[in-house]
């Protein structure tokens, strides 16, 4: 094959592998925090995208802006808005549930996300069609050979891998991410050490749905196109790529998402006759490694739990 | 001597009251089903929200009011006498709306769905094996339905064979749904649903996207779409299709009940409220996760295959993953575990949202709003399921 082509499939796959990983990152926080998984995630990242494109839109009748300022603009409203309705789910809906069956929580956030999928449907003008995204960043194409991309998609790679980077050092580095960490560990003996619990899982869920936020804006840029369900399929390959990974651990669900970016990637290299079989494989996988590592990659460390 | 005689007057003052009782029963459930039947009916409205406040005020009534309360709970000890008066009432209805093409077809819908709902309850409200691709299964049986429906087999083998197809799918999930557990296995079958609708959509020899026709029902050579009159009444080729349909959930509900009120119902019940005593007491946690997930299946299957009949076509988006979704808030609404429960959900979902044109556009959102307000204020759901009440069984000794 030529190597330029197998380049850009390359890049591809990096790409949708680092979308991926940040959604996952969100589920695999959350779980961590409170043993829940809150299936509404992959329509905050709607909300995201609509959010940058709405301020940037909305701003751009207004006046004219130079492009920096616009990105600047909509960066704010995705991470605002990704978090303001993550932290709203979490707090009505995810915390009273957290004695409840999995299954109640997993059908009731699945149900929160409709609602999130409906609002946007039925409050955008024509809502139900796909709408261009803005090009907020600098036009321009980067080639070697037959291997071309755009600078766009470079600063957009470039930024989401530097988002997964900054996100396990809060994780890892911050008192916030101490919390997280002590939280995950055990709730109640966070409490004792004086980390307020609520609060905590609160900060989780804001700092797990900006993250959301921020891939429905990258996804925006990208593709220069949204639609009010692109987050759904989006939700489900996130989830999938937690579960894979391991939930609860940070490096888990980004290993999971590029290793369903590369399946995905794969398939359509290998085989490009069956690129459409592309959803199939990857989703027979994902159904394969859970039945052979039920408890994901990189396994929780219950043993410390002991 | 003396007792000898105090028992017989006892037992018929006893057998007045226990006929008074049943009357009572008889009686309530005839009122809503025929409020029912109504509601399926009726187009204008005004008729249609009176009738909801009717159902609403009711409900509450039967809530709140020690009366209410009363009747709601023979009704309850008399499960025989809801049973019958609710085949004869469905019948009365099928009777008095033969000739309704709509209403019919809501109403086989209606059935076909409960169906679906009672496999739905054997996985999920027994032995707590989640299956959010609910559709993707009743998919398969329209499938199934499809392919075979003209090679010759008689359509009731047809209709086994759509369950046995479900089931065997089913099989090649049971593995890592047997390992996992709450998400885990959620997002198996999840993965399962969007997998075979990818999956249809473009393979091309099953239609691919368009989907395929399906043959009509035909029973003993009697094709279903050719009935235009019985006797000398003349008749929807729907009002096959709803006797058909009920007929399925009548089937469906005896067979659920019977493994609920059997030693496999608690056995399931044990399994999943707590896997490590139910293993302490013998019971295999995979053989009866597979059994219940298999037959639930396998209902599903066959309610779906007479689905696609019925409309005579298929395509991938029948197995879409928020149809999967509206399955399973028709079992939380209803009230897991209680298939009467999941008739009225059924009822609210399917029907309500063709009635009142004022909602069609916020179906979603409402239905969303109201599964979570459920989830949240009312886990247990509309009807919450009885428990049995095997007391009968020690007095026998």
């Amino acid at each position: 094959m030529d190597p330029g082509l197998l380049a850009q499939y390359v890049f591809n796959g990096l790409m949708l592998g680092t979308i991926y990983a940040i959604v996952a990152v969100g589920f695999s926080l959350f779980f961590g925090v409170l043993d829940v998984i809150k299936f509404s995630h992959g329509d905050v990242v709607t909300v995201g995208a609509f959010s940058a494109f709405g301020a940037a839109g909305l701003v751009a009748a207004a006046v004219t802006l130079p492009g920096p300022l616009a990105l600047a603009l909509g960066l704010l409203a995705a991470l605002g808005a990704g978090a303001a309705s993550g932290m709203l789910i979490g707090r009505v809906l995810v915390l009273p549930l957290k004695n409840a069956p999995a299954v109640n929580v997993l059908l009731a956030t699945l149900m929160a996300g409709t609602v999130l999928r409906e609002v946007i449907r039925l409050g955008v003008p024509n809502g139900g069609n796909p709408k261009p995204f803005p090009a907020l960043l600098p036009e321009g194409v980067l080639a070697a050979g037959s291997f071309s991309v755009g600078i766009d998609s470079v600063i957009i790679l470039v930024a989401g891998i530097a988002v997964v980077v900054a996100t396990h050092l809060v994780i890892t580095r911050t008192r916030l991410g101490l919390a997280i960490r002590a939280v995950a560990q055990d709730g109640e003996v966070a409490q004792l050490a004086g980390i307020s619990f609520s609060r905590t899982v609160l900060g989780t869920f804001a700092l797990g749905s900006m993250l959301a936020g921020l891939a429905g804006l990258m996804l925006g840029l990208y593709y220069r196109e949204i639609n009010f369900n692109m987050g759904v399929l989006l939700g489900i390959i996130g989830f999938a790529c937690a579960v894979v990974g391991g939930l609860g651990s940070l490096i888990g669900p980004i290993l999971g998402g590029f290793l369903f970016a590369g399946i995905q990637t794969g398939v359509t290299v290998v085989l490009p006759f069956t690129s459409a079989y592309k959803d199939v494989v990857a989703f027979a996988v994902i159904i394969l490694l859970i039945g052979l590592f039920p408890t994901g990659l990189i396994a929780e460390k219950s043993s410390e739990r002991v | 001597m003396s007792m000898l005689q105090l028992a017989p007057t006892l037992d018929t003052a006893n057998g007045r009251s226990v006929g008074l009782q049943r009357v009572v029963v008889a009686l309530t459930v005839a009122v809503l089903f025929a409020g029912g039947g109504f509601l399926l009916h009726t187009e204008e409205q005004g008729q249609v929200i009176a009738l909801l406040a009717a159902f609403v005020a009711l409900f509450a009534l039967g809530e709140k009011l020690p009366a209410g309360r009363r009747v709601a709970a023979l009704c309850v000890a008399h499960p025989g006498t809801v049973n019958l008066t609710a085949a004869v009432m469905v019948l009365a209805i099928a009777a008095a709306l033969r000739e309704e093409h709509y209403t019919l077809l809501m109403m086989a819908t209606v059935a076909l769905f409960a169906t679906a709902a009672a496999g739905l309850t054997l996985q999920m409200a027994f032995a707590g094996v989640p299956n959010f691709a609910g559709a993707a299964f009743f998919a398969v049986g329209s499938y199934v339905a499809a392919v075979l429906g003209t090679s010759g087999i008689p359509h009731l083998l047809v209709l086994v064979i759509a369950g046995l197809a479900a089931a065997v799918l089913g099989l090649l999930l049971l593995l890592p749904v047997l390992r996992t557990r709450g998400h885990y296995a959620a997002l198996v079958t999840i993965a399962f649903g969007l997998l075979l609708r990818s999956f249809l959509e473009v393979n091309d020899v099953l239609g691919g996207p368009q989907g395929m026709k399906v043959p009509s029902f035909s029973l003993f050579g009697l094709s279903f779409s050719r009935v235009t009159e019985i006797g000398p009444y003349d008749v929807s080729f729907y009002l096959p299709y709803a006797l058909a349909g009920c007929f399925l959930f009548a089937l469906a509900f005896a067979v659920v009940r019977r493994l609920e009120f059997s030693f496999a119902g608690v056995a399931l019940d044990a399994v999943r409220s707590d896997e490590v005593s139910a293993s302490v007491f013998g019971l295999s946690i995979a053989r009866w996760k597979a059994t219940a997930f298999l037959m639930g299946n396998a209902l599903i299957g066959v309610a779906g295959a007479l689905y696609g009949m019925m409309n005579a076509f298929v395509n991938p988006n029948s197995a879409n993953f928020g149809d999967s979704l509206i399955m399973l808030s028709i079992l939380v609404l209803g009230g897991l575990g209680n298939l009467w429960g999941a008739v009225v959900a059924s009822v609210v979902i399917l029907v309500i949202p063709e009635k009142l044109q004022a909602i069609q556009e916020f179906r979603l959102v409402i239905f969303a709003l109201l599964v979570i307000a459920i989830l949240r204020f009312r886990p247990s759901g509309l009807m919450p399921r009885v428990t049995r009440d095997f007391s009968s069984f020690a007095k026998e000794g």
